[in-house]
Order: structure tokens, then C-alpha cells, then sequence
């Protein structure tokens, strides 16, 4: 990250969006898991992961909304917008699938974020860093939880290799969007707000490789990347989450607890 | 950033504190607001008392009720109150007191391990006493467990099994 250079408000805003988005979305993703989970832990632990996610989300949407200055509230960000306002990676909006799927979708989203809030942490935007210098420590949990399953089913059965090789295929052409820079990321990184995602490949890798290599399982390269969640263009699945997400804000607009 | 008077302004403001700081955590109400550290300061500021509260766990449900508390614990002590969440600098489990830590580790949960900045007491492998019984042969059986903050472990020796207030 460099410094000296502003940053425009709508960039700023746009930045925060992309960063709550990513982390409400998998939060919902994960808290799909809570009472299905294949064993008790799992069902304290997903819930405990997307209580992370979505309290990250929440002090996202927080400063986005004071970014923004039009007296949005973080309910208005997360409830209210339309699917093409959303702005996270398609790789978090990816079903669960079975628990091999979940695990690995965590693994690669934490491995991004973990040098992400790194670099974030010293941040030239203060309250960016704050939310970071905590995340970085939440993550880092993620990580190590998601990492051993993977490593587990992995180097386990037939069955579970199967499953976490299907996986890997499965979600191999989401990887490459989170890496893409684009103007939004590159005057935030002028401006020392945050990283170049395309910088953080090789912390990534250096997560990703021993836990592949322990689990006996291939890196395998895509044969086509998906991209398009950064401009809000979404896939199928998007819309039924939003729909599950929304629907009692929508049902019932301005209800609270 | 107006005192109220003088030698008096700093009573009233170490009453407005004294209120604050009692306030129990509505999830582990063993230890106070003070005792984990996420009261940061109560100032008066034109009369109003402000409480600055930071977050535990990003995803801490009980954050808003921890606010609420203080607040209407400063207005029960006659104030007129504020509560501000503050950020930055992050919060981690060492700003929990030394009083906190013993507090914590007599109502049946083990204290964080210190110094969590090191990435060894993070993940390396910590060795964590068993509350009831200060054995230190314990096993982590899960690492989340019943509140954000918490991990799940269990006593080898004398089979308890306990919460593990998680270093972050």
C-alpha cells in the first residue's frame, strides 16, 4: 500500500460494499448449516464462523452508510438492496453443496481475507483499520478450522477424497475474481485504504499449499473463470439467497426486533 | 470537552465511571464492562456523559445490550448519558484485567492466554488449565463453542468439561 493519495467518496463506499457484501453473503451461506450440520460441533462452529462474518458485515455496512451520507442505515445496505446492487465475489455466493464444498468455499475465501485484513490493519483510513485488526484474529480461526477438515476428508476415505476433489472442481473457476484489481482497488491502494487483491496471490498460495499438499489433494487450474459479482452481476443462486435473506424486511418493510 | 467544576468535575466523572463499570457482561455476567476491558472512557462532555464501549468479537450478539446496560446504568446514577462504539484500536483479550482473568477463571471458564499479538499463543499449542482443577492435562474438543468467545475444552484429570475464553 502506498499513501498520500485520496480516495473519492463513491470509490470508498464501492470498496465497502464489495467487502460487506462478500462477508453478509457467506455468513448467510454458513448460517444455512445451523441445525443440519453433520455433527454438534459443526453446528456450533458454522453458526459461530457466520456470527464473525455477518458482525464484520455489520461494522462494513455501519461506516459504508456514513460514507455514503444519504441516512441509509447498515439494515437499509443489507436488506433493501436489489441483487444487481450487490457487489461480493461469486465464489461466497456459491451453494453449500455437501460439507466438503462448505469447508473448502471457507478455506479459500479465508485465505484471501487473512492477508487482506493484514494489510488492512495498518490502513491510513482508521476505522478500516480497527475492523480489521480484529477480523485478522477472527480469521485466522477460520483458517485453521476449515484447513483441518480439508486436510481430514481429504486424507480420509474414498468417499470424502471424492467429495473434496469434486470440490475443488467445483468451485476452481470462482478463484481468480477475488484476485482481480480494478480502478475501485487500485485508487484504494494508491490511497493506502486497503491491498491490491492481485497482491495477495501468494500469501494465499502459501495458506493453500501445505494444506493441500497434507490432505494429499491437487491444485487444479479452471478452464474458464466466472467473474461479474464486483459489477453485480450474479449467478442463479444469488436471488434465492436475497430472497431468503430479505423477505421480512420486504414483507414487512421497517419491521425490528 | 467541558468538566463540571473543577476538583467536584472529577468526582462526578469518576461516579459516572463507577456506574458504567459496574455493569455485568450479559453473557458471562461473572465480569464487568471494566473487567474485560471494552469500557474505554466516560467523559462529560456539556453535562452528558459519554461512554465509549468497543466490541469484543466483531459478531458479538451482545454488543447492543452491553450499550443499552451502560447507558441506562449511567442514567440510573443521575446522568444524563451517551454511549459511543469505538473501533479502533481493536479490542483483544488481553485488555481483560487481571481481576477479570481470576473472576473469570472462578466461575468455571479458563482465561485467554496472554499476548495475543503472538501468532504461537493463537494456534500454537497452548496449554490451558482446567478451571476446577488447575490440572494442565486438557484437551480442546471444539473451537467454537457456546458464545463467540468461547472454545470448547475438557479436563483430563478430573473429566469436567469447560469453556476456554478464546485469545484473540
Amino acid at each position: 500500500m502506498g499513501a498520500a493519495a485520496t480516495i473519492d467518496r463513491d470509490t470508498l463506499l464501492t470498496l465497502l460494499l464489495r467487502l460487506a457484501d462478500d462477508h453478509l453473503v457467506l455468513g448467510h451461506r454458513l448460517s444455512e448449516w445451523c441445525g443440519h450440520a453433520p455433527m454438534l460441533e459443526e453446528d456450533l462452529a458454522m453458526p459461530n464462523m457466520a456470527l464473525d462474518l455477518i458482525g464484520q458485515a455489520r461494522a462494513l455496512y455501519t461506516y459504508a452508510a456514513d460514507v455514503e451520507g444519504k441516512g441509509r442505515t447498515e439494515d437499509d445496505l443489507a436488506y433493501l438492496r436489489l441483487e444487481r446492487e450487490y457487489l461480493n465475489c461469486l465464489l461466497v455466493e456459491r451453494p453449500n453443496g455437501d460439507f466438503a464444498q462448505t469447508m473448502l468455499r471457507q478455506l479459500y475465501f479465508a485465505a484471501f481475507m487473512e492477508p487482506f485484513w493484514k494489510a488492512a490493519a495498518s490502513s491510513t483510513d482508521a476505522t478500516v483499520a480497527g475492523i480489521a485488526a480484529k477480523a485478522v484474529k477472527e480469521v485466522a480461526y477460520h483458517i485453521r478450522h476449515a484447513g483441518e477438515w480439508v486436510v481430514r476428508l481429504g486424507d480420509g476415505t474414498e468417499e470424502s477424497r471424492r467429495r473434496m476433489e469434486d470440490a475443488i472442481e467445483e468451485l476452481a473457476p470462482y478463484l481468480d475474481e477475488i484476485f482481480e484489481d480494478d480502478p475501485v482497488t487500485v485508487q484504494a491502494s494508491a490511497a493506502g485504504i486497503a491491498p491490491q487483491p492481485s497482491s495477495l496471490r501468494p500469501a494465499f498460495d502459501r495458506i493453500i499449499g501445505p494444506i493441500f499438499a497434507e490432505a494429499g489433494l491437487t491444485f487444479i487450474t479452471p478452464p474458464y473463470s466466472q467473474r461479474g459479482g464486483r459489477k453485480g452481476m450474479h449467478g442463479e443462486a444469488m436471488g434465492f439467497l436475497l430472497a431468503d435473506l430479505q423477505h421480512i424486511q420486504r414483507t414487512y418493510p421497517g419491521a425490528t426486533w | 470537552m467541558t468538566m463540571v467544576g473543577g476538583a467536584t468535575g472529577l468526582d462526578t466523572r469518576q461516579q459516572a465511571w463507577a456506574a458504567a463499570a459496574s455493569v455485568p457482561d450479559p453473557e458471562v455476567p461473572c465480569v464487568t464492562v471494566a473487567d474485560l476491558g471494552i469500557l474505554r472512557s466516560v467523559e462529560l462532555v456539556d453535562g452528558v456523559a459519554v461512554a465509549r464501549v468497543t466490541p469484543t468479537y466483531s459478531g458479538c450478539p451482545a454488543v447492543l445490550a452491553i450499550e443499552l446496560a451502560v447507558e441506562a446504568a449511567l442514567r440510573d446514577a443521575g446522568f444524563e448519558a451517551r454511549v459511543e462504539r469505538v473501533v479502533s484500536p481493536a479490542w483483544t483479550t488481553d485488555w481483560i484485567t487481571p481481576e477479570g482473568r481470576e473472576k473469570l477463571r472462578d466461575y468455571g471458564i479458563a482465561p485467554p492466554q496472554q499476548a495475543s499479538s503472538s501468532i504461537r499463543s493463537l494456534f500454537g499449542e497452548i496449554e490451558v488449565a482446567c478451571p476446577r482443577c488447575g490440572s494442565a492435562k486438557t484437551e480442546r474438543l471444539s473451537e467454537f463453542g457456546s458464545t463467540a468467545c468461547k472454545a470448547h475444552w475438557r479436563c483430563l484429570a478430573c473429566r469436567e468439561p469447560f469453556d476456554y475464553f478464546k485469545c484473540i
